[in-house]
């Protein structure tokens, strides 16, 4: 020890991943699968659903009783991380925030995700309001790789044909839940369209399908499924590529920088052992990053050379510029309707039972584009804090006797009012569209390293009018939708002074946009085949390559623009080669 | 692979086996419970939290008095009743021990609470709460249980006891004891057909045609 050495391998693979997530996960399936020797790196350690998963235990296995002291989603949610992780820090410019969420392991943020899986529609892709920039691809473009992975993966839903919401190949979808009829029926009473939800849980078997389970509606998709019941990366595209013998995963490397020659193309990379913190450099004749949209972004920045001093891939200074969430906010409440419900098992799946698609018409509104609506409710897994509204709540309706009481309480009465409001919450989140602004980014913070000597991330990200007054129109229809079903609303009235209750970009966790493609070299980093426009062996697949992200949660279309990359990878091998 | 074979890969049809029987049965449950108080990682459980929790577990905040105190509060919040036992069979003081010290931020506002508790008692009756008379304690309750008519100096006690019944509560009713008494009976392999059929007529649903 003490002498710092650099252990190269003499090996060279045809591709070097980076990233095990949904992106990284699909190209080194496609390619392992082609016969592409490839090497998969991957920041966190191994992780195998099957065993790993949290899926089937009780509260009270938990000492926290499932609370999200380690885990910020609870203590059986599937994510190895959160929004800080120790010994990874990064920073934000004064006057703007951002809070940035990872997970360190195999499959990272796939393997505790919503399984919320909606495509992008055409005016997503090619927006007619020209407000945004168009992506160098239509829809029509991408529809044959979600159709694949539709049914690769396997998603449920039902065919709607609406406007910019596009189909797919859809297994049945779980029927809602008695508070998701309430607030079908009042939403509709609001003039807001209800569909049934789409999600990534297979409610059926297929041929196509092999080496995974049914569902069998236990709802904890996000604890990850022992039976790969739903799409996680690891369990759906990891562990069948290393089957293939072609895919090899180092699990605990954390990727440095990707290695290039004088003529600035890509030769490898380099990653440092988080165990033994041996480094490592590792040689491929193509790179591929699906480190996260910002991760991605961080290694390119930190990979300078003579061939690329302001970073690889990165002539165009756009590296990093237009990263944007989606927009969230959302409000809580219980109906009186549902006070000493009768008891059933009502987990369902993991996933939404019903969504709300986007459906105003912007030209009567103050800001472009729009939302989806997901809905909750449900006689749910007791977990810490789960009841911790009622008391509160027993002041706000008569009770059995038609008299109200006063809220608090202890004794045995308490004990009756937790059973009869038991079961009796529901929830609403709008997710929308942050517009994609060059002003809002992240960069190498000048002066902070991690605690492997890696520059950090320093965020500049803020809320513009168009993203409040969305959130604002969230309020709005939150609270008419609530009224039609004749609920009472629990969550806190929002305005001005808390933007209506938006979150903070990054909470939300569809960062994309830090790579994104384009025609042009001068406005962006990749071509639209995801390619880097100055560095031809070097690639991007995760969210950073997005231009714009609709309201529809990005993982689908990571997938399908992944699969996308893949096959280009391929086309072009097999140009050189014949 | 149909639900079947997803049910027989988790070791669920197997008679005596698995997850679901261990889960199902009262004494395997308790035993769970207990493990995950003493040394077993779940797997899954990532080292550095395995090891947070056990540190945890072997340091001690509150004192005997305090323990004390709260065993009775508790009992008060949460009594044995028809249904299901009071909070201290249920093991919540335990519990309450354990989230201080894993959510510190409660750790000033419980000891701050229960030496409240104890002033407030001292100068009414001229004694510990755990030494006054029921009578006295549910009077001084009274006074600290309902938020809306509590007057403006007992406030501190409001904040106080709401944190006390938040955590009962918690404690109660994610223990084996609770989940039966709320009536949470999932948790479970089986098929979602929807909300049964008596249930939706009950509530006045169309059970063919749910989201028209």
């Amino acid at each position: 020890m003490g002498d710092y050495q650099i252990k190269e391998s003499p090996e060279v693979y045809d591709a070097i991943v980076v990233g095990s997530g949904a992106g990284g996960g699909m190209a080194g399936y496609i390619l392992a699968h082609a016969g592409l020797n490839v090497l998969m790196l991957e920041a966190g350690p191994f992780w195998d659903p099957a065993k790993d998963a949290l899926q089937l235990r009780w509260p009270w296995e938990s000492p926290r009783r499932g609370a999200g002291t380690t885990r910020p989603f609870g203590d059986f949610d599937a994510a190895y991380g959160g929004w800080q992780l120790e010994g990874e820090p990064y920073t934000t410019v004064a006057g703007t925030e951002f809070e940035w969420f990872r997970a360190r392991m195999l499959g990272g943020r796939t393997n505790h995700w919503g399984r919320i899986s909606l495509r992008m529609g055409p005016d997503d892709f090619k927006p007619t309001d020209g407000i945004t920039e168009e992506w160098p691809i239509s829809y029509e473009e991408v529809k044959p790789f979600y159709d694949r992975v539709d049914r690769m993966i396997g998603i449920y839903g039902t065919v709607e044909g609406y406007p910019n919401e596009p189909d797919g190949i859809f297994m049945k979808p779980p029927k809602p839940r008695l508070g998701e009829l309430y607030i079908a029926r009042g939403a509709k009473k609001a003039g807001v369209p209800v569909l049934p939800g789409r999600g990534a849980v297979l409610t059926e078997s297929s041929p196509e399908i092999k080496g995974r389970g049914t569902c069998f509606y236990c709802g904890q998709c996000g604890r990850a499924c022992k039976v790969y019941g739903d799409f996680s990366s690891s369990s759906c595209l990891v562990m069948p590529a290393m089957k293939t013998g072609n895919l090899k995963v180092i699990d605990n490397a954390m990727v440095r920088e990707v290695l290039t020659n004088d003529e600035g193309l890509a030769t490898g990379v380099s990653y440092v052992d988080t165990k033994s913190l041996q480094e490592y450099a590792v040689r491929g004749k193509t790179v591929i990053l699906g480190a996260s949209a910002c991760e991605s972004a961080r290694i390119m920045l930190n990979s300078k050379s003579s061939a690329h001093p302001g970073g690889v891939g990165n002539s165009s200074g756009l590296v990093g510029r237009y990263l944007h969430d989606s927009t969230g906010a959302s409000a809580w409440g219980f109906l009186p309707q549902l006070l000493d419900r009768k008891r059933f098992n009502e987990d369902g799946v993991g996933s939404v039972h019903i969504y709300s698609p986007w459906w105003e018409d912007n030209k009567k509104l103050r800001f472009p584009r729009g939302y989806h609506i997901e809905y909750g409710s449900g006689l749910n897994m007791p977990g810490y804090g789960f009841l911790n509204w009622v008391p509160g709540a027993v002041g706000m309706v008569a009770g059995k006797n038609g008299e109200t009481r006063d809220s608090g309480g202890y004794g045995a009465l308490l004990k009756q009012d937790y059973r009869r409001f038991y079961g009796a919450s529901i929830g609403m989140a709008g997710r929308g569209t942050a517009l994609a602004r060059k002003d809002n980014y992240c960069e190498i913070d000048p002066t902070r390293v991690d605690k492997y000597g890696i520059p950090v991330l320093r965020f500049h990200y803020k809320w513009a009018n168009e993203e409040v007054e969305q959130a604002k129109h969230m309020q709005d229809t939150f609270k008419s939708i609530m009224h039609e079903m004749g609920a009472v609303v629990l969550s806190s009235e929002q305005g001005p002074e808390t933007k209506y209750g938006l979150e903070a970009p990054g909470v939300i966790i569809h960062e994309g946009g830090t790579t994104r493609m384009g025609n042009d070299p001068k406005t962006s980093v990749l071509n639209k085949w995801g390619q880097a426009h100055d560095c031809k062996n070097l690639y991007v697949v995760d969210a950073g390559p997005f231009v714009q992200q609709g309201d529809k949660n990005l993982t689908w279309t990571i997938l399908a623009l992944s699969m996308r990359t893949a096959e280009y990878i391929l086309e072009e091998k097999k140009k050189l080669n014949g | 692979m149909n639900r079947r074979e997803s049910l027989k890969a988790l070791g669920l049809l197997a008679a005596g086996a698995g997850v679901l029987t261990t889960a199902c049965n009262g004494e395997s449950a308790k035993e769970a419970r207990i493990a995950s108080e003493t040394s077993n990682k779940l797997p899954g459980v990532e080292d550095w939290e395995h090891e947070r929790t056990q540190k945890l577990l072997e340091e001690k905040f509150f004192t005997d008095h305090e323990m004390a105190t709260i065993t009775v509060l508790a009992n008060i919040i949460i009594p044995k009743d028809d249904v299901s036992g009071s909070a201290s069979e249920a093991g919540v003081p335990d519990f309450i021990e354990f989230i201080v010290k894993d959510l510190p931020s409660n750790k000033i506002p419980m000891r701050g609470g229960l030496k409240w508790t104890d002033v407030q008692c001292q100068k009414r009756y001229g004694n510990a709460f755990i030494k006054c008379t029921k009578e006295q304690q549910i009077e001084l309750i009274d006074e600290i249980a309902y938020p809306d008519k509590a007057k403006p100096e007992m406030q501190q006690g409001v904040a106080f006891f709401s944190l006390m019944r938040n955590l009962t509560a918690s404690g109660f009713y994610t223990t084996e004891m609770g989940v039966k008494d709320i009536g949470y009976v999932g948790n479970r392999p089986g098929v979602w057909n929807g909300v049964p059929e008596d249930v939706l007529k009950e509530h006045g649903f169309n059970p063919e045609n749910f989201l028209g």
